[in-house]
């Protein structure tokens, strides 16, 4: 059975952020970029699901719990079972699934 | 140091590629057919295709003291045409004998329609009629999830030992289903899609060494040749022992490789 196990990265904390804090500090300021970016273009607030599901998505990131980029992208998945029987006339993947199923979990 | 590039598409990279693969420590290739990036118009397209992946690249790559090897397959993206994909199956198996030809790969599905399906449980039966290895491409994006799981049941349903197929592009949702199943998982790095340098090793420190590798599926796309000696840095960065970063980057290469009688690598005088 594999299990995400813990204490398993063999940096300390403080040896995390000494080498990851100033990449993902610019990362955190491109997102909040792009949010306020969002906010000062044309159209509707959330009418589109990648904004939907992304906005879901920062709710997993401050949720507290573990397993974020796991829950984030299994969120993000299709989860309808049935299968069409051909791609013809089929959009690419996205990144998004049409539709955003349960809580964010 | 020296490893394996498991899964890159060569026929896409220039000789600049393999000189500074070469550099950068790396011994060996496996390259899967794949989509080029545009279908191709008839059979005989596939047939110059599997000739340049068992004749031509190999060659290529032995210049740079890099040793190449191939699988076999049409790729889900062109075979949503059930009629045509027979076609090209059927060019298959006269190249199985080929020096270099591991298995059948990189089958599974891109937009998990029925077609899509039909043509991978027929390849699955090539395979398993001519005891081949399998090497598996997993959909893209949100249909990740969902065609990982089709595959697996498609493949748990053939008589193939799970310990012969590798399931490729897992990522976090997707790593510990594919191991829990007997299957070998291994990760793409990419630098937009599937999974950075520092994921990767997250999903190593997370699930452990044990049949998983990674690559860099370097392509025609935004994707790095240099992808797999970046992680092993980024294994370094953190403080994982080389033995552990050895592993993942030859060792089990070495080990899932190793299943099929035409591969042999000579760690020692690469
Ligand atoms: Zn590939």
């Amino acid at each position: 059975m594999n299990v995400p196990s813990e204490n398993s990265c063999p940096m300390t904390r403080t040896q995390v952020l000494d080498a990851y804090f100033m990449e993902h500090r610019a990362r955190l300021l491109d997102i909040a970029a792009f949010l306020d970016r969002l906010d000062r273009a044309a159209g509707e607030p959330e009418d589109d699901i990648r904004e939907t599901s992304f906005r879901r998505a920062l709710e997993i990131l401050t949720d507290g719990r573990t397993g974020r980029a796991g829950r984030i992208l299994t969120m993000l998945s299709d989860q309808t079972t049935e299968l069409p029987v051909s791609a013809a006339g089929m959009k690419g993947a996205i990144g998004a699934p049409v539709s955003l199923t349960g809580d964010p979990s | 140091m020296k490893y394996i590039d498991p899964h890159i598409h060569m026929v896409s990279r220039t000789t600049d590629d393999y000189q500074r693969m070469a550099q950068a420590g790396c011994i060996a290739v496996t390259e899967p057919a794949f989509w080029a990036g545009f279908d191709r118009s008839s059979v005989q397209g596939f047939y110059d295709y599997f000739r340049q992946l068992t004749e031509y690249e190999p060659r290529r790559a032995a210049q740079f003291g890099i040793q190449h090897f191939t699988w076999l397959c049409i790729n889900p993206k062109e075979a949503d045409d059930p009629g045509f994909a027979r076609e090209v199956v059927s060019l298959i198996p006269e190249f199985l004998d080929c020096p270099g030809v591991l298995g059948i790969g990189e089958i599974g599905l891109n937009k998990n329609t029925r077609n899509e399906l039909t043509i991978l449980e027929e390849q699955i039966r090539l395979a398993e009629e001519h005891g081949q290895m399998v090497l598996v491409h997993t959909p893209h994006l949100e249909d990740k999830l969902k065609g990982t799981r089709i595959i697996m049941d498609a493949l748990a349903a053939s008589r193939i030992d799970p310990g012969r197929i590798l399931i490729d592009h897992v990522e976090e949702h997707t790593v510990a289903e594919v191991l829990d199943r007997g299957f070998w998982a291994g990760m793409t790095l990419y630098p937009d899609t599937k999974v950075t340098p520092q994921r990767a090793v997250d999903i190593i420190e997370m699930y452990g060494t044990e049949r998983i590798w990674m690559n860099s599926a370097g392509d025609w796309g935004c994707s790095d040749p240099l992808a797999v000696p970046k992680a092993r840095l980024e294994m370094r960065r953190r403080g994982h022992a080389v033995e552990i970063i050895d592993r993942v980057t030859l060792n089990n290469p070495l080990t899932f490789l190793g299943q099929s009688e035409r591969f042999s690598v000579d760690v020692e005088s690469a």
